[in-house]
């Protein structure tokens, strides 16, 4: 038993140090290097493909019929397509239309994994049993082509809801483990025999542990959500033209990529930098949110 | 003759960072040296040390040489052919020693088979033999069976009679009885006797519990801060301890008396809170914060110095020169590290006697109103059996059928092994729900019939304390947050003054309100729950082993203040403890549990003094006595074997299996036990009396009260 405690205790604090006092959260993202690159990168993005436009002088949509097919020039600095749109615009566009689906694919799919998990794995008993089967169900189904043959008959609308419809099943399962493992420690025993309820028990005391699980779920699902819509939409399957994502530029630039590299490089160059962002920002906030992982506590 | 000797023996995992600092003894063949210390004192790195098992990065210097042949500076492989052999180990947790894949006999077979190239057959026979001798019955049915088949105690067996394979000089055991209960331990130490008479070895013994110590050491050495403070006979010391540390250590025990049943002299409720840490202005980064707990590791303190001199109440400025060198106090080598020798003459002096806190005059039991009442209390745990269709395959009865009130401000502690339901049924209380089966009423309101509004109400009256204060705090809480929370639970507006009140009333210091959980130690986290329990100012607190995880010094402190506080709050206490001596020092009534039931109730001093059922007469025997005298005299019945399978208890009487009473009584008399299940029964028509206990044949001392 000492000896537990032993190993406890070093792990947490090395001895001759004086308590660490703990700063308040932004300042501490504001230490890790790696969550200030991704949110830098990030808000570039963002202001680049909402501000970008309006400061351009072409249109997504606008066509110049004096450049069809043109490298990079005062003019256009992307160059124009085969059909003289400008690139930059059209990949600010994209950007935008990715920016939007995989953020807002990444918050619906973690949350209701994070709902699912957290009432399943908490409540504990027949309703745990009943959400997991469910979550099984849905598991089994062949999600990318639901996601196909579903987006076309429902319309462009329904991309978000159905990408995030068929991301959160594993994430939910493993909260769900972490939730009902938690909910025998010592700490939340301690909060339910106290008096808390189980929505404050939840929010304040089970939350937290999972916080930087559902983060990194969360980036990871920005990635695989931006991925997956360039994939459908370069199938065809997800946005429709004449409106443009990073997928529908690719699939269009990929035909002549050799000769004309630069519709493709940029729409590639821009989903790269998307994920790079979304992951970096992940990586940061786990860090930084969970007490027990990696470099903080090395001294950084 | 000596077979192992130290010299100067230092540990050192980072520059500055010392876990042993130039340790140094004697052990000869048959001899047993017992190393205690408390946590961060640097006993297990010595050990590990002596055996080449430290990681590569800890520097090791000094000398160990075993039959004058030295082990520092071998290879591992060297020492691998020593190891084992020569040198052989027993660790603190046999589940995690043993290989979980292979059968034991296979395990112990192979230790044979490595260092004597015997063949297997020879060798599993060699492994039957061991497991004969270390007292595991059918041994050769036995060693087919793999580690978790084996309940701690026998593991323990298997891991000693694989230390004794190949008739080692000498065995180093590192807290070998530290996992095992009371009655499992007494039984260890005797195989581990039986082994030492069987080989001859030495062993090295290290352990926290100075009652383990009294009765199976030859002599002692105490370690603090990486040195060994004080070392020579174990009567020589115990009698008489010279370094401040020592006197301190012996004197924070509960002790129990042994047949007089009497409060124990009032040294025992001394000078614990001195002990902990004189106190928090020193413990704040000092290296002294090590025996609160603060880490293993200890750095050599600022500027040179004796290590405990901060905490030492007699310490003089000639301290602050170096670490003192162990000086020559006594007879028979009795050594210890203290300038000031001269003020330890008188034990009894060094440490000053708190003022006892006097409990205001309350009226008799009887009269004061009853906080808890439990009557019939039931929990039983369905097993499943299958995967895809689940099937009963039985019933762990894990409470069955207990009942007891706690009236206002008194404890009622609940003692048994472990596995003997005393938790679940402190659990079953705090749901404040219907019980499987029979009743609980707190303040006098039925659980069962509680609204969901009235419960949560309910709540602000019973409030916990858990065992392991590492884990019953929420990390990523501050500790005003933490104490705060009941009052934010229950929607009262925490004033701030409110926490600073609570901390005070524990015994901290503001600043530790900001502080994370993760920045105190062990002794201060369990305040930092107690102050939490009592934010709501409850009027019945249950503790769950609350000073089981924390050292010995650390243990009176929290105990003390245990005590004072119901002293001045009046609140009761339901109390959860294996530790016989703590329950001893801190009770008024005890209640012995086996396998579910209640077997014995009463005051603590009916009980201790005169134990009417023989299991509670097993258990106090067990206790080791923190007194090599009284501990050697004492005659005792040891209790064979371990708990039976709760899922099938014996019927008639549940402990039959293995009560030494049942042992000696004639066939009508056992017929009794082997049909009826006893129940409880008033041992005494003493109307002051209140000693129940469920036993057919109890043990006549408690008749010979009347």
């Amino acid at each position: 038993m000492t000896t537990g405690l032993i190993a406890r205790t070093a792990a947490e604090h090395a001895p001759g140090l004086p308590a660490p006092a703990a700063p308040r959260l932004p300042r501490r993202v504001a230490r890790s290097k790696r969550a200030v690159a991704g949110l830098i990168l990030l808000a570039g993005l963002f202001t680049a493909a909402f501000a970008g436009p309006l400061l351009s002088r072409w249109g997504w949509d606008d066509t110049d019929f004096a450049a069809f097919r043109q490298g990079p020039s005062a003019q256009h600095w992307l160059g124009t397509t085969q059909s003289g749109r400008d690139v930059l615009a059209l990949t600010l566009r994209g950007t935008r239309r990715s920016l939007v689906i995989g953020l807002s694919v990444a918050v619906l799919s973690t949350g209701l994994a994070g709902l699912v998990g957290t009432v399943a794995g908490f409540a504990g008993g027949r309703l745990d049993r009943i959400l997991m089967w469910g979550t099984d169900l849905l598991l089994v189904l062949p999600s990318f082509l639901l996601v196909a043959v579903l987006v076309p008959l429902l319309g462009g609308g329904a991309l978000v809801p159905l990408l995030a419809a068929v991301l959160w099943m594993i994430t939910a399962r493993a909260v769900r483990g972490m939730a009902a493992s938690l909910r025998e420690r010592e700490y939340v025993l301690a909060a339910r025999f106290l008096g808390a309820g189980p929505v404050r028990t939840i929010v304040r005391h089970v939350l937290p542990q999972l916080a930087s699980l559902l983060v990194v779920d969360a980036s990871v699902n920005v990635s695989v959500a931006v991925v997956a819509e360039s994939g459908l939409s370069y199938l065809g399957f997800g946005v429709r033209p004449p409106d443009v994502s990073l997928g529908t530029l690719v699939a269009d630039g990929q035909g002549a990529a050799t000769a004309c590299p630069w519709p493709f490089a940029a729409a590639a160059g821009m989903l790269v930098l998307i994920v790079l962002a979304v992951n970096l920002l992940g990586d940061g906030l786990r860090d930084v949110l969970d007490p027990e992982s990696g470099p903080r506590r090395g001294g950084r | 003759m000596t077979v192992l000797a130290v010299r100067d023996l230092t540990v050192r995992y980072a520059p500055g960072v010392d876990a042993v600092r130039g340790v140094g003894f004697d052990v000869g063949a048959g001899e047993v040296l017992g190393v205690v210390g408390e946590s961060g004192s640097g006993k297990t790195a010595l050990a590990l040390a002596m055996m080449g098992l430290l990681p590569p990065d800890a520097r090791v210097t000094g000398s160990v040489r075993l039959r004058g042949e030295e082990l520092l500076g071998r290879s591992d492989a060297e020492l691998s052919r020593v190891r084992g052999k020569d040198l052989a180990m027993v660790f603190q947790d046999p589940l995690s020693a043993l290989t979980p894949v292979h059968p034991v006999g296979d395990q112990i077979a192979e230790a044979v088979r490595i260092h004597s190239g015997a063949t297997w057959p020879a060798a599993r026979a060699r492994a039957v033999e061991l497991l004969d001798l270390v007292g595991i019955p059918g041994a050769a049915r036995r060693a087919r069976a793999h580690p978790h088949e084996f309940s701690g105690g026998m593991r323990q067996r298997v891991m000693i009679a694989m230390a004794i394979a190949n008739d080692p000089v000498a065995i180093v055991a590192d807290e070998p009885t530290t996992a095992l209960d009371v009655t499992v331990q007494a039984q260890v130490l005797d195989v581990l006797r039986a082994a030492k008479e069987a080989t001859g070895a030495a062993i090295v013994l290290i352990t926290h519990d100075l009652g383990v110590v009294a009765g199976f050491a030859d002599r002692i050495m105490v370690m603090y801060a990486g040195r060994a403070v004080e070392s020579g006979p174990v009567e020589e010391v115990y009698r008489r301890p010279r370094m401040p540390y020592t006197i301190g250590l012996l004197q924070s025990l509960p002790r129990m008396g042994v047949a007089g049943g009497a409060r124990p002299a009032p040294i025992d409720g001394a000078p614990l809170a001195a002990v902990e840490g004189a106190p928090l202005a020193a413990v704040e980064g000092a290296p002294l914060a090590a025996v609160e707990g603060a880490g293993p590791v200890v750095a050599s303190a600022p500027g040179g110095g004796c290590a405990f001199r901060a905490r030492c109440p007699v310490a003089v400025d000639a301290c602050a020169d170096g670490d003192p060198e162990p000086a020559l106090v006594g007879p028979a080598r009795h050594t210890a590290a203290c300038v000031n020798t001269e003020a330890t003459a008188d034990p009894d002096e060094v440490f000053p006697l708190p003022d006892p806190v006097l409990p205001p005059v309350r009226p008799p039991r009887r009269e004061r109103p009853a906080v808890l009442e439990v009557d019939g209390l039931v929990r039983h745990h369905p097993l499943y059996r299958g995967t895809l269709f689940r099937r009963r395959a039985g019933t762990v009865h894990a409470v069955d059928g207990i009942g007891f009130d706690v009236r206002e401000a008194e404890t009622l502690a609940l003692v048994g092994e472990s596995g003997c339901g005393k938790t679940t049924a402190l659990m079953e209380i705090l749901r404040l729900a219907r019980p499987q089966r029979g009743r609980v009423a707190v303040l006098g309101q039925d659980t069962a019939a509680l609204r969901r509004s009235r419960r949560k109400a309910l709540r602000r009256d019973v409030q916990v304390v858990f065992q392991d204060p590492f884990t019953s705090l929420d990390p990523r809480m501050r500790v005003a947050d933490i104490i705060a929370e009941p009052l934010a639970a229950h929607g009262v507006r925490a004033p701030g003054g409110r926490v600073r009140e609570l901390l005070d009333l524990v015994g901290l210091e503001p600043v530790h309100a900001a502080r994370y959980p993760h920045g105190l130690s062990g002794g201060q986290r369990q305040r930092v729950g107690i102050a939490r329990a009592l934010a709501l100012e409850p009027r019945l607190l249950l503790l769950d082993e609350p000073v089981a995880a924390l050292d010995v010094s650390v243990q009176a402190g929290v105990m003390d203040l245990l005590e004072g506080l119901r002293a001045r709050l009046g609140i009761a206490y339901l109390f959860v403890a294996h530790d016989l001596a703590v329950v001893h020092r801190i009770a008024d009534r005890v209640a012995v549990m086996y396998m579910g039931r209640i077997v014995e109730i009463g005051s603590v001093d009916e009980v201790y003094g005169h134990p009417a059922h023989p299991y509670t007469r097993a258990l106090l025997d067990a206790v080791p006595l923190p007194d090599p005298r009284l501990e050697r005299r004492r005659r005792r019945v040891p209790l064979r074997g371990d708990l039976p399978d709760p899922t099938a208890p014996p019927p008639g009487c549940r402990f039959r299996s293995r009560c030494p009473r049942y042992a000696e009584l004639g066939a009508v008399e056992a017929r009794r036990c082997q049909e009826h299940d006893p129940m409880p029964r008033p041992m005494s028509t003493d109307r002051e009396s209140d000693q129940w206990a469920a036993c057919h044949h109890p043990l006549a001392e408690a008749r010979a009260v009347l």
